[in-house]
């Protein structure tokens, strides 16, 4: 069997024609199998689902219970069979629930391996390299500029700006899902105690990592009705980074915004946001996890997705390894 | 080096001037010498290492990583500086370990260019990616930050409760790294005395015409003048030294020798630098623009573009300082003095006679010569101020030209618009009415405000019909496309564009949202232009 035999580009997403099913389809399908719960990976409204009990849990707290007629919980390692093909559920190590799709038929293995990083995550399992002989990755940071940092030395940086300006209140951009709660998670490990005050959109999310007993700490609702001019003073506000520079601010002391974020390597991003306190954090893999993942499945063949795939693909050529860009459409990760 | 980089990290995330002054008077306030000093002329443009060169980073990096991955890299980034600091393969290193400022700026110093590779690649490998996006921007020259020296010398007068003309006055006889300067500011010293000779004079400043300022202004008190389109310049002379400025206080003598082996002695004038005979013949800007950005000059640049200065001001005679007497005294003494003065080099900038506004205006918008774009006022009892003070000078422009143009090709910018689509390519209409096509006449990249460029950028990536690299095509039709109101101060023939014009100055004026791309104007509206 081709590689392209088993897996292949459709615009409703990654097909596979033995199994009849896609990955991460960006349109309602029949069947869909799906790495993770962020909205542009998994979305509402296909008729059967597969996906790691987690991301199974995630996506019933933003879309509802009836998000898809039946739904199916893979644990990670458990191999099912689909029509003619089998396919396996590995830790991706991306946000909570997180996971590569193998997909295997007459001596073939491909990973679809949705987004992932290889830095350490007390929110999530971590990434686990499956053999295999085309290797799909995502490139969201596939450029050799993207090197991030250690995560605690970033939050480090955030916990001593709290001391440097007790007067301001800390206004931390993070994706709802993930992000957000890893950063709380990091400040915690960090020795920053204080209650931490979160947006209404993180609320749920939060909840729920909580009740599968990740430590968050004390966290306090930061959407009230009224603001004063020392509210939430010297301490921790996280909320989506949508509202970084937004009105929303504007009921707390002296905003300084602080956006966690893997583009906040780059000087400019930081500067085009108005974001005072940049935080290299981010929770997909950098240049040098990218390249090393690849070496470390062993493929033969790397297909690469979403983001800088150009680069990737060329660093691919030069390690004599066969790679092409996939061109799926619709992930784009600006927010992460 | 540590403090420096976390100095220019700050400068860049802080927009508000303000904050910019803050942070640099308190820099200058905790970091000794001579580390401060060093940075002071890092960020006035004083530091100049011949030995250290763009190309020769880039050679280091390519000894260091694949050319395709850097090239993809350098585009993504959109500058050089910073994509180098981030791709630099360098170990971890401990932050003690660091080199001061003092220490690096001393060691570019010396460096020979056989060396230089060497020294430069030792210090990046010492250094943690903020620190090496310093350095760089050091040793190339060119911060480009965000901070003009100007505003460094305010922060200078911040810090020692200075006015910035004494600043500015006592800028050129100071060396690097301006030890005295920080003992008088710090008011352990007295005021540097001088020993250095023809120095700057701060450079007095137009107001522009706004809407109803010259309803409430006096015609009897003001003379107008031509503005000439050339570049501003002071030319001194004093104790034999002679030396050229710019209007912001560079000097740029070396770059024109024939005018300054013309000045006289013991002399300051303010003026337009500008090609040509005065006697016969006024060059255009593009004619002056031979002459522009060159260290070193062709003798045959010297015959073809010869430049002169039209004196507009005379701010020294002899040992006078003139400049607190009245303009009408000064101009006075400018016709005493000019006739010693070799007329192939200079001439006096005419007055423009009008009883009322309504004749100036009539005058302006016809000038006797091309080269004029618009006239100046000036009040008859005015000193010579340093700065833009508001009331006793004014100018008013001629009207610029507009087109309504097509947007055609949009390019992502650089710098802090590296993820937008802000330069813009822009066309109109050629061809068979019934069957147009656009030709490309010209790209701007400015006169649209933040909140417009959000809007063009999505815009842009909307309508994209095809991508190369950081440029998109957009859709372009009759039917469909983003019709722009394009600003432009003239136009030049030109064999290099397609479309046989080339603007100059353009910028977008407005946004057309409500005008159909059909409507746009075709290139016989600008080929009328070229005629006249």
């Amino acid at each position: 069997m081709k590689p392209q035999d088993l897996l292949r580009p459709r615009p409703e997403g990654l097909y596979c024609p033995p199994g009849d099913f896609f990955i991460d389809p960006v349109r309602a399908v029949d069947r869909a199998l799906i790495t993770h719960g962020h909205a542009d990976h998994a979305r509402a409204g296909h008729r059967a689902v597969l996906a790691t009990k987690e991301t199974l849990d995630i996506m019933r707290l933003r879309y509802g219970n009836d998000f898809a007629e039946t739904r199916q919980a893979a644990a990670y390692g458990e191999r099912i069979g689909m029509g003619g093909v089998t396919v396996s559920f590995h830790p991706a190590g991306h946000v909570l629930g997180s996971a590569q799709i193998a997909v295997e038929a007459g001596g073939l293995r491909i990973v679809a391996s949705g987004d992932y990083k290889r830095h350490v995550d007390a929110t999530c399992a971590p990434f686990e390299p499956v053999r295999c002989d085309v290797f799909i990755t995502e490139a969201t940071f596939g450029l050799p500029v993207f090197v991030h940092p250690a995560p605690e030395i970033e939050t480090a940086r955030l916990i001593a700006s709290l001391a440097q300006f007790p007067e301001r209140a800390h206004i931390v951009g993070a994706y709802s899902l993930g992000k957000a709660q890893r950063v709380i998670s990091l400040l915690r490990a960090g020795g920053h105690d204080a209650p931490i005050l979160i947006h209404g959109a993180l609320a749920r999310i939060s909840r729920y990592y909580q009740g599968q007993g990740i430590k968050l700490g004390r966290l306090e609702p930061a959407t009230v009705e009224e603001g004063t001019a020392t509210r939430a003073a010297g301490q921790v506000v996280v909320a989506p980074p949508s509202v970084l520079g937004d009105r929303w601010t504007r009921r707390f002391a002296d905003p300084l915004s602080v956006f966690a974020s893997g583009w906040m390597r780059i000087r400019q991003r930081a500067k085009q946001r108005g974001v005072e306190l940049p935080l290299i954090l981010s929770d997909h893999a950098d240049w040098n996890e990218l390249t090393a993942t690849i070496r470390e499945t062993g493929a033969g063949e790397v297909w690469v997705t979403h983001g800088r795939e150009e680069a990737l693909v060329r660093w691919c050529e030069i390690n004599g390894i066969a790679a092409r860009p996939l061109n799926l459409v619709g992930y784009e990760d600006e927010a992460e | 080096m540590r403090r420096f980089a976390e100095l220019l990290d700050r400068l860049v995330l802080t927009p508000a001037r303000n904050g910019k002054l803050r942070l640099l008077a308190d820099y200058f306030k905790a970091v000794p010498d001579p580390d401060r000093g060093y940075a002071l002329a890092a960020l006035t443009g004083g530091l100049d290492f011949p030995s250290v060169k763009p190309a020769m980073l880039r050679a280091l990096v390519s000894e260091r990583m694949d050319e395709v991955l850097f090239a993809y890299s350098y585009d993504y980034v959109g500058d050089l500086a910073e994509t180098i600091s981030l791709v630099w393969p360098a170990p971890d290193v401990a932050e003690q370990d660091a080199p001061p400022l003092g220490t690096v700026v001393e060691t570019l110093n010396r460096v020979s260019r056989s060396d230089a590779p060497t020294v430069m690649a030792d210090l990046l490998d010492r250094l943690d990616p903020s620190a090496r996006f310093a350095l760089i921007k050091l040793a190339t020259g060119g911060l480009r930050i965000g901070v003009s020296a100007r505003l460094a010398k305010q922060a200078l007068a911040a810090m020692g409760g200075k006015d910035i003309g004494e600043i500015e006055e006592l800028w050129h006889g100071l060396d690097v790294p301006y030890e005295p300067l920080f003992a008088w500011l710090e008011g352990r010293a007295g005021k540097p005395e001088s020993a250095a000779r023809a120095l700057f004079r701060p450079v007095m400043l137009a107001h522009p015409v706004g809407e109803g300022d010259l309803e409430k202004l006096d015609p009897t008190n003001y003379v107008a003048e031509w503005k000439w389109d050339g570049i501003r310049v002071q030319a001194v002379s004093e104790g034999g030294v002679k030396r050229l400025y710019s209007r912001t206080g560079d000097e740029i003598s070396d770059a024109f020798p024939d005018l300054m082996d013309a000045i006289g002695e013991d002399i300051a004038l303010d003026g337009e630098l500008l090609v040509g005979d005065p006697r016969e013949k006024t060059g255009s800007f593009s004619d002056l623009q031979q002459r522009l950005n060159r260290k070193s000059v062709s003798k045959r640049m010297l015959a073809d573009y010869p430049v002169f200065m039209r004196c507009y001001d005379l701010l020294q005679r002899g040992d006078e300082d003139v400049r607190p007497r009245p303009f009408t005294e000064r101009r006075a003494l400018l016709h005493e003095v000019l006739p010693a003065l070799d007329p192939r080099r200079f001439d006096l900038s005419p007055l423009v006679e009008f009883t009322d506004w309504a004749e100036l205006e009539d005058r302006r918008s016809n000038p006797p010569h091309p080269v004029i774009e618009g006239v100046m006022l000036k009040r008859r009892d005015a000193a010579y101020l340093p700065g833009r003070p508001k009331g006793p000078w004014f100018k008013w422009k001629r009207d610029p030209f507009t087109v309504d143009a097509v947007l055609m090709y949009a390019q992502r910018g650089h710098g802090k618009r590296s993820s937008y689509y802000s330069d813009y390519t822009f066309g109109v209409w050629a061809g068979a009415e019934d069957d147009p096509q656009l030709v490309p006449v010209g790209k701007a990249y400015f006169g649209f405000t933040d909140e417009e460029l959000k809007l063009i950028d999505k815009y842009v990536r909307d309508n994209t019909v095809e991508r190369f690299g950081p440029v998109r095509s957009v859709r372009a039709e009759p039917g469909h496309g983003l019709v722009l109101e394009v600003a432009f101060e003239g136009l030049n023939r030109s064999t290099r564009h397609k479309s046989g014009v080339a603007m100059r100055f353009p910028r977008i004026a407005r946004l057309r949202w409500d005008k159909p791309a059909a409507e746009a104007d075709r290139i016989e509206a600008l080929t009328a232009l070229l005629a006249e």
